[in-house]
């Protein structure tokens, strides 16, 4: 084995908090070989993160590395003076990040912040460095480099600001890059051609990669070597075969059990039922404001059409999956439904009656027999409610119970969710995201609805508690007989989870059908495509 | 090209806005106490000599009428015959325009540069010795009223050290910069403490921002991240406040002209309402409400020129 390019060794840091210092890193040491792709894979809070930003030395003001030595290209980068820092950072050592729309200056062109790499490390004049970079636009695969040299981040699509960012870490050719979950805020098939693009540039440029991933798909199909992380220590360091097939750790175990995997097999559907919710040729177009100005000028109103023409039906006590990237209008359909959108045509049945048109009585009911869960539940909480307040709300408001009754009922709706107890005197703040997210289907359940919609319910949590989390409802599903649609992009969670499936894309249903026959053999190419595009853990 | 097309539309709204300000400030000079022929003729008038006047000013009509001819004329250029100059108001007014533009004008570069040095130097060192003695003098500074301020400053500065001159309006525009420098600096004291607090605070967030933690990723010297990206990034917020404030400072000329014996349009104010000249005061505040209306439309071409993002 050749000398590592960089080697992290016993590096300690330490968080200083209001409550007292923080462990973040406690002795973790690992080493990138030349040309090699390093994964780093762990739950939210390991130090994953952390350990990358050690390395650049881009720590928050109040972190403070207590021990050990980062050594790249034989210098310890904690013994370097800032001057010298700059001189390495950008040229020899680059980062990119996981949200490129805050990574990137909303106020210069992505030319410009590729360019300015160039400018500083280079010396390069301001018309030089503008030709380097539409060449290096153009090497990231971004279509006309010439016209989106000049164009301003809110003007490019996700996966071309990563590209951007990508372009501008490699703008100065650095022989390391620390990749700190680039494609996470990505849609599956965008995420697919970034990875690509990374390993193209490895394979061309002998580039050293440092890929930060939460989800071991990604890291599988990218890595030579994994370091695996909990709670800020090293668990298991290893080549990704062995790592995936034979892990020696417990955690390393959990970790690979709990990644909603396509070999599992699909949900059999082979039951009749009385159909509870139909969609028929349903079309939300959202239009925008014309103003004072476009009536004189007779301008023409700009038409979205979120949703355009869709129809499905579901049976009682049925799963349905809605997937999609974003923009797809999965999201919009549930908001349809429920009455939050704006629907310019079709009609929603919902128990044999028609949704769009019922009296207020009508709708109330409505609304008690449909419920949602959000993806955040940091934020459809409200935050200086108990969780206690939060559950016994919709129970006053419905008059679901006699007020005796109320503390009864909210006990029964904490052991149906198995969260303890003694939560309901915290306020959302004092809870973990899954613990959350558990009061939000709590709070759906309360009003004892018939259907519940869930949105994205999944995809601010870890693996781990994602795969509680889909327990969870798979058990409500099977001992409420809970009618459920699932939205997510996320092909894994619907398979696990759903019986039959609707794949968007533009507004439009692309198909729809069992999901076990869907994912065995998609009919439509933008299905296939998504399939193909998800990252796989290879069991050989 | 798209992001400019409200530089046309923007005329078109100011035409209810102009009518609904002409309207009030009609009407309110009707309410103000005293009458404006009395005041003219003096104590001593005859009964018959106060009807004719009056009469012959078209003060007899209904107030609607009134209204009427008024914004007539205004279309047509004439604000009336100032009753206590004795010469069309638009003269009047047009006379004593340019020591109120040079005033303000000269307050609000003394403004930006006080507010740019401060709120930079107090957000490079934030929570450090300048950045503390920055907010000081701005705590300081917003507690002193602008009249005093400027009497004192005249006091000292003119009086005492005899640098300054105390009052007056120079002919030439470069003898100005002396002549004017009290009164500007009143107005730059006066206003620059809260831009300061508003400029630092942005500042300061925007330093926490991704962005400024990829700069560094990029080896981006610290002061290229922070003139390049933070600063033009904080900018919007406070040119925001600016176009309040100025707004509120076309009103403030009143109290630092007549500190400081400027000949300017808030000098005039203060002669025409003592003196119940309606028309001039209405022409004034129809001057003053164009120069807010104004102020608000350069704010806005300043948004567009600064932030792609922003669409009016």
């Amino acid at each position: 084995m050749t000398a590592p390019i960089l080697s992290v060794e016993d590096l300690a840091v330490t968080f200083a908090t209001a409550a007292g210092p923080v462990a973040a890193l406690q002795g973790v040491s690992f080493a990138l070989q030349p040309g090699e792709v390093l994964g780093i894979v762990g739950e939210s809070g390991s130090g994953k993160t952390v350990a990358c930003r050690s390395v650049m030395r881009l720590l928050a003001a109040n972190a403070q590395v207590r021990s050990g030595r980062i050594l790249f290209e034989g210098r310890d980068m904690l013994a370097l003076d800032e001057a010298d820092l700059a001189r390495i950072r950008g040229d020899r050592i680059a980062m990119i990040f996981q949200n490129p729309s805050t990574h990137l200056d909303p106020l210069m062109t992505a030319g410009g912040q590729v360019a300015e790499a160039l400018r500083a490390h280079r010396g390069m004049g301001a018309r030089e460095a503008r030709r380097q970079a539409i060449d290096l636009l153009a090497e990231m695969r971004i279509p006309e480099p010439e016209r989106r040299v000049d164009s301003y981040p809110h003007q490019l699509s996700g996966g071309m600001r990563q590209r951007v960012m990508i372009a501008a870490a490699l703008a100065c050719r650095p022989g390391v890059l620390l990749a700190d979950e680039p494609t996470t805020a990505l849609d599956v098939t965008v995420q697919a051609q970034i990875l690509g693009l990374l390993k193209g540039l490895r394979a061309e440029h002998g580039l050293s990669i440092i890929l930060v991933s939460h989800d071991l798909g990604v890291i599988a199909q990218m890595c030579d070597r994994v370091v695996v992380m909990k709670d800020g220590k090293v668990v298991e360091t290893g080549p990704i075969a062995d790592i995936i097939h034979r892990p020696r750790m417990d955690y390393t175990r959990q970790l690979i059990a709990s990644q909603p995997a396509l070999m599992l097999p699909a949900m059999p559907s082979n039951r009749v039922r009385e159909p509870i919710l139909a969609v028929r040729n349903l079309s939300v177009h959202y239009a925008s404001s014309r103003g004072l100005s476009g009536l004189l000028t007779g301008q023409a109103r700009h038409v979205v059409r979120a949703v355009d023409d869709v129809g499905f039906s579901l049976g009682q006590g049925e799963t349905l999956g809605i997937v999609g990237e974003s923009g797809s209008g999965k999201s919009t359909i549930a908001r349809a439904i429920v009455g939050l959108a704006p629907v310019h045509a079709g009609e929603i049945d919902f128990a044999g009656r028609s949704v769009r048109r019922q009296d207020a009585a009508a709708r109330l009911r409505f609304q008690r027999s449909v419920q949602m869960v959000f993806q955040d539940p940091f934020t459809s909480l409200n935050p200086s409610f108990t969780i206690a307040r939060t559950l016994a709300e919709p129970l006053r408001r419905h008059r679901l119970c006699a007020p005796a009754d109320i503390a009864a009922r909210i006990a029964e709706l904490m052991a149906k969710v198995e969260l303890p107890d003694d939560l309901l005197s915290r306020r959302p703040s004092q809870l973990s995201g899954g613990q959350r997210q558990r009061v939000g289907i709590a709070r759906a359940l309360a009003v004892e609805p018939r259907l519940i919609i869930a949105d994205e319910v999944t995809s601010a949590l870890d693996v781990t508690i994602q795969a509680q989390i889909l327990g969870l409802f798979k058990k409500l599903r099977d001992s409420m007989g809970l009618t459920i649609v699932l939205i997510s992009h996320d092909l894994a969670v619907v398979r696990h989870l759903c019986e039959r499936v609707v794949v968007m894309r533009h507004g439009r249903l692309v198909e729809h059908g069992v999901t076990a026959e869907v994912f065995a053999a998609p009919r439509d190419p933008y299905t296939q495509e998504l399939l193909a595009a998800i990252p796989r853990i290879a069991i050989a | 090209m798209g992001r400019y097309a409200f530089v046309l539309r923007r005329p078109l709204q100011l035409v209810p806005v102009l009518i609904g300000i002409s309207l009030v400030t009609f009407l309110l000079s009707q309410a103000m106490p005293g009458d404006p022929i009395r005041v003219m003729l003096g104590p001593k008038a005859s009964e018959e000599a106060i009807a004719f006047v009056r009469a012959r000013y078209g003060l007899d009509q209904p107030i609607l009428v009134q209204y009427g001819y008024y914004l007539i004329n205004v279309l047509r250029g004439d604000f009336g015959q100032s009753l206590a100059f004795r010469s069309p108001v638009l003269d009047v007014i047009l006379e004593r325009l340019a020591p109120t533009i040079y005033l303000l004008v000269y307050g609000l570069v003394l403004t930006l540069l006080f507010t740019v040095a401060l709120a930079v130097a107090a957000a490079r060192r934030q929570g450090r010795w300048v950045d503390q003695l920055v907010r000081f003098v701005c705590i300081a500074g917003l507690g002193l009223p602008s009249f005093w301020l400027g009497l004192m400053l005249i006091m000292f500065l003119s009086l005492k050290l005899k640098l300054f001159p105390v009052s007056g309006f120079a002919a030439a525009p470069i003898d100005n910069l002396w002549q004017l420098f009290l009164p500007a600096l009143t107005i730059a004291i006066a206003v620059t403490p809260t831009l300061t607090r508003n400029l630092r605070a942005t500042l300061v967030s925007q330093l926490a921002s991704d962005y400024v933690v990829a700069g560094r990723s990029k080896g981006l010297p610290e002061r290229w991240i922070f003139y390049r990206h933070v600063f033009p990034n904080s900018l919007l917020p406070t040119i925001s406040l600016l176009g309040i404030v100025v707004s509120f400072l076309i009103g403030g000329t009143v109290v630092v002209e007549t500190v400081f014996n400027v000949p300017g349009l808030g000098q005039l104010m203060v002669r025409a309402v003592l003196k119940r000249d309606y028309f001039t005061v209405q022409g004034i505040t129809l001057f003053f409400s164009i120069g807010v209306v104004l102020t608000t439309f350069l704010v806005d071409l300043v948004s567009v020129a600064l932030d792609p993002r922003v669409k009016l």
